[in-house]
Formats: C-alpha cells, structure tokens, sequence
C-alpha cells in the first residue's frame, strides 16, 4: 500500500448528523406537524414572519425538523424558499380590507368601530399553569362546547363590520399631512441588492422579515434615547388579508379578473409620532407622522417595534444608530447573524497563522530597534 | 407538494440571474456586482457566496474540489461538497490538476491553475475599505471615485504604529490598473498567485450580497510602498515534516510529547500529491 490517504473530515460529519437524529428520537416521542400547527401558533407565526415564507404547514414542518429552535426553523425555510421559482406578484392589498380579529388603540378610548380585543396575552397573569400537565381530551371539548353555547348568545357572528382606520379620523381635522399616491413599483429585496439610501419598500421589506428580537432590541433602544422617536400606537390590528394575483398573461387591469390565492394572517401597527416641520411662513409646527409595521402572523412586539425603525429610518438627520439605515437594516436579518456569528467556529488556521507571522515580525524589529 | 430538490439547488431563473452578475463581473475586474443572493441550506459566513456561483456554474460533466484552509477533508469542505453532490451528481476530487472547478476558503492551491479551470473564493467582507469606512453609501462612491487614500492610510498607519505593514491574510490587491478589491482572507503568501493567473478567479460573498472577479490574465498588484515592498509570510528555514516541501504556506504544529513546533504543509492534496509520487518512486526504484 503505497498511497497516503487524510480522511477523518467525512467520518467525524456522518457520526456528528447521527448523534442529532440520535438527540431528537432517544426519548421516544413523536410530535406531529399538525400538533405543532394547532399548539405553537405563536411559534409557527414567527418563523413564518422571519422567514418571509407565509405557509403553516412548512413552517411546522421546519420547527419539528429543527428541533424547536428558532434560528435554525427560519434558516431552513429560507433555503427552500431559494428553490422556488417566483412566477407571480400579488395584487397591491388594502389594509382596510382587513378581516380583523382584533384591533386596539392607545391614542383614543371611542375610536370609530370601537377597540377589539380578540385574543390577546396582555391581560393574562403570567403564573405557571400547572393544571395544563394533566389537561385531557375531554375536559377540553366540554369547554369548547360551553364556550360556543355562551357566543351564540352574544349574536349570531354573521354581521360584518367595517373598521375605518384611526388616522382617518385624525387626516380629516388636518393633523396628518395627506400625500399623493405613491404608485411606484416596490424594489423586491429577494430579487435586487438592497442599495442605500434604500426605497422605503425595501426598508419595510427589510424590517417586515427581521429577526424579532433584533428588531425588538433596536425599536426599544430607540424608545430609550438612542433614537428620536417614541410614539403613541394609533392603531393595532390583527386579522386576515385576501391576496390575490392577476393574470399573467393578461395586460387589462380589471380587478375583478384576479384570481384569489388565500388569505394571509399579519399584525398591522400604525403608530402616531409627533414631528416638527416648517408651515409655508417658515414657522415651525408641530405636526403627526405614521411610522408602520406589518409582519405575518400574531406579533404585535415586532409589529410596534417595526413602526418605531420605520419612522427613525425616515428621519436619517438625527445622530442614532437606529436613524441610520444602514445600521438597522444590514443587522436585523437572523440568517445573516447567525450565520456569520455561528461560522466563527469554522476553522481559521491559515489567517490565525498570517496574522501570527505579521505580529512576529512586528515583535522581532521591535527588538532590534 | 414538490419535494424533490431541482439540479444543483436553485431554480433556473436564480441560476441565470447568478450568472449574469457573474458575466458583469468578470467584464469590470475587481468590481464588485451586487446581486440578489439567496439563502442557503448552508449557514450565511459558511460559504453561500462561493457555493451559490459554484451551483450557477456546475453541469454535469464538471469535476469539483472543495478546500477548506488547504484541506480537502476539512468538515465545511466537506459539507458543501456533499450539498453540491447530492444536487448534482458530479465527480469529486482531491486532486488539483483534475478539477475543473475548485471552490476554495482562505487559500489558492499551490499546484497553478490552468486556464480549464474556475477558481471560486468564498469571501467574508468584500469592501477593502471597511475598515476605514463603515457605510457601503460612500464606500461605493470612493470605488466610483477612483479615491482609495483610506487604504493607503491604513497601511501608512501600521508603518508609523509598527514600522512596517503588518497586515494579516486579505492583504488588499489593485486589479487592472483600476480597483482595489478585498482578495478573501488568504494569506499574503496567495496575493501573487492572481497576478496573471490563468485560470478565472470568482470570488463571491453571500451575506454581503457581491460577486467579483480576476479574469484570466490579469494584472493584480499587492498593494505597498516603494520603501516598504510588500512581503509574504516568512516561513525560511522550514519545510514539511511529511513531504519536505519548502516554498509553500505551511501550518504550524506543535508536537504534543515534546512541546516543539514543527511545519506541515496547508495545502493538504498538495502534500499527499508529492509522498505518493515519492511512493510510486520508491515503489519503481525497488523493483528494478
């Protein structure tokens, strides 16, 4: 046997992808994906908002697949979203066509549509519950049936209404300035580079498919001083929107020709930040701007925190790092972070060994100076 | 639902859009081509850039080699070269000269590369001038103006901080006459191996969104002052201590019994390529 063989990298990779299917079976239980679906909606939300691939179901499947954990669910449903092709662009959605589950607002107690407060955390008292440990089948269909008994008391449920937006309310006394429509074409960030300064539909793109404690961290460094805005919520909504596609062939831009695809579920904030601006006289006046936030899925943390960046990212005068677009924008991404943080642990002998021979030789003049 | 993976990875249309960057690229040397980077089974800092030219690149009659600082056998290498198999079914080698493509991290085989052949670099930070400019905004506008002082900065800074340069791998290049370009972190003993290389030199960063390319004979010049020329590492002295070679990159060891340093060459086929030549002599010289 005459020939050298170096083996040891594809044997050490095939025992280390075996220990972590070792690591999710050993204990014998099976969760299903539509355990998950039912159970983790919270969870299916986020990795669906932070990997800008709306789907429940795959995105069940990647948190199984992960074993539970955030930043590796996103990043697998970020690589299959590489390998879709992109045939199509939804139809531009009204917001207010919203079919909303619940809808809040901190600026005003009588909003017009009144507040909803739908399912929602935020009065839940945050003390383990321990009854869940033996919570059973049964148990949880008679409350299912008590609960459906007691709403058909309320009101037969069949009545839509119409939620007008908080802030139209605020336009019409002019207190927000009105601007034109702005038709342009949004800037696809999957599709193009993002350059700065960045289009606003980039940034909100950007900040639409951030990691959530990351644009958490940065709307809330913002509201403590290293940023200029703090705002008062206008309005928090969440519930459903229709997305449709025209077709693709067709040049005649009848609506009514779109063909409906689904709905999607996203929290929508428009938040209420009062600014200075110049009046044709050159005084200065107080006036209101919206900062605004969407992501899919219930979230409303990311949603609000989102409005905070987008109304800083619009003032780029002032001198915070969370005004600055390319601080905020070029950090937020989880696949991007903790991709780079996680490759510090690939091996770096060759630049450890240049950096090592420069430091040497600056040592050794050192000495015979 | 689909749940076969397309050849090598990508859809078509991404594959095409990969490979117009990379034809603008390779027309403006040293520039570099943002481009619509995609997000990978393998993690952002890992090699997306390198794999995602390799995957717009690859047909089926390729032979692929995947290095990782030198070796072939290192557990990143050996992952994206599993990824790319399994996607494609192309032949893998170790062996420099049967490569057609090579996709490298941190170093430039010490075998030369022919002009059959695509060398892809993964690159982290692919701004030069990042150091001395944290703003992609105006970084773009110094490329667009010709106006590379900061760099030269930082080279006089370290000559009047350690009186000499002392910078690491990714020693800064001047391609044609025109651009200044981050080389990817190979040591400085790589810089001259792009000067008129004959093979194509692609390099390509998949977090920072760029490709960027060194065609077949091009100028590439490490850059230094008259006065303080550039060096490479200095490895005088030593050589392998398994094939004996001299003028290469070599890793230093240490030898865990007696606590000495002793070298190894990095590039890892390289080495195996000159003790089984060695063999095959041995083998000749004792049947004869």
């Amino acid at each position: 046997m005459g020939y050298v063989a170096v083996k040891g990298g594809t044997n050490a990779i095939e025992a280390s992808l075996k220990r972590l299917t070792y690591e999710r079976l050993k204990d014998g239980e099976i969760i299903e994906v539509q355990t998950i679906m039912a159970t983790m909606r919270s969870l299916v939300d986020q990795v669906m908002s932070e990997s800008s691939l709306y789907s429940p179901y795959l995105a069940a499947l990647s948190i199984k697949q992960a074993n539970g954990s955030m930043e590796e669910a996103v990043f697998i449903m970020r690589a299959h979203r590489s390998t879709l092709p992109r045939l199509y662009y939804s139809e531009t959605v009204e917001s207010e066509t919203m079919f909303v589950e619940r809808r809040i607002s901190a600026s005003f107690k009588d909003i017009p549509g009144g507040q909803l407060l739908g399912a929602t955390n935020d009065y839940t008292h945050r003390l383990l519950d321990f009854t869940l440990i033996n919570e059973s089948a049964s148990t949880n269909e008679s409350w299912l049936h008590d609960y459906e008994q007691a709403l058909q008391h309320v009101g037969d449920g069949n009545e839509v209404i119409y939620f007008p937006k908080v802030v139209d309310h605020l336009r019409h006394e002019g207190l927000f300035e009105t601007y034109d429509w702005d038709n342009s074409k949004p800037t696809d960030i999957t599709k193009e580079n993002l350059s700065f300064p960045a289009t606003r539909s980039a940034r909100l793109q950007t900040l639409t498919r951030g990691q959530t404690g990351a644009v958490t961290a940065l709307g809330y460094a913002s509201l403590r001083g290293y940023g200029q805005v703090h705002p008062t919520v206008g309005e928090v909504r969440v519930g459903t929107l229709p997305i449709s596609v025209g077709h693709p062939n067709e040049a005649d831009e009848d609506e009514a020709d779109d063909y409906y695809i689904g709905n999607i579920k996203v929290s929508e904030v428009e938040s209420f930040v009062p600014v200075s601006v110049k009046n044709k006289q050159n005084e200065n006046e107080l006036e209101f701007e919206i900062g605004y936030g969407i992501c899919y899925g219930q979230n409303e943390t990311k949603a609000i925190a989102m409005s905070i960046l987008d109304q800083c990212l619009e003032h780029p005068e002032a001198d915070f790092p969370t005004h600055d677009e390319e601080f905020v924008l070029l950090h937020i991404d989880s696949v991007e972070s903790t991709g780079f943080i996680s490759h510090l642990k690939l091996p770096h002998y060759v630049t450890f060994q240049s950096k090592l021979d420069s430091i040497r030789e600056v040592k050794k003049e050192g000495k015979q100076q | 639902m689909m749940t076969a993976t397309h050849f090598a990875f990508f859809d078509e249309g991404s594959k095409k859009e990969i490979r117009r960057a990379t034809l603008k690229a390779v027309a403006i040397p040293g520039y570099q081509v943002p481009f619509a980077s995609r997000e990978m089974p393998i993690a952002r800092g890992w090699g997306t850039g390198g794999l995602q030219l390799t995957l717009s690149l690859i047909g089926t009659q390729d032979t692929l080699k995947v290095i990782d600082q030198g070796a072939d056998e290192s557990v990143n290498a050996v992952s994206i070269k599993k990824l790319v198999q399994e996607t494609t079914g192309v032949d893998l080698t170790e062996q420099t000269e049967a490569a057609t493509l090579i996709q490298s991290r941190h170093r430039i085989p010490e075998v030369t590369l022919t002009e059959d052949q695509i060398l892809v670099l993964q690159v982290p930070t692919p701004e030069p001038l990042r150091k001395v400019e944290a703003r992609e905004y105006v970084t773009k506008r110094l490329h667009a103006e010709d106006e590379y002082s900061g760099a030269w900065l930082m080279l006089f800074e370290q000559i009047m901080k350690y009186g000499k340069t002392a910078t690491g791998a990714d020693h800064p290049v001047f391609v044609n006459h025109r651009y200044v370009m981050a080389p990817s972190p190979i040591p400085r003993f790589d810089n001259p191996k792009m000067h008129q290389s004959e093979a194509l030199i692609l390099l390509g960063a998949g977090r920072e969104k760029k490709i960027y390319a060194i065609p077949p004979y091009t100028d590439v010049a490490s850059l230094a002052f008259e006065d303080y020329p550039f060096t490479v590492e200095s490895f005088a002295g030593q050589h392998c201590h398994l094939c004996g070679a001299e003028d290469v990159f070599l890793d230093e060891l240490i030898d865990e019994a007696t606590g000495e340093t002793y070298y190894q060459c990095n590039d890892t086929s390289y080495c195996m390529g000159r003790l089984n030549s060695g063999e095959r002599q041995e083998v000749v010289h004792n049947h004869v």
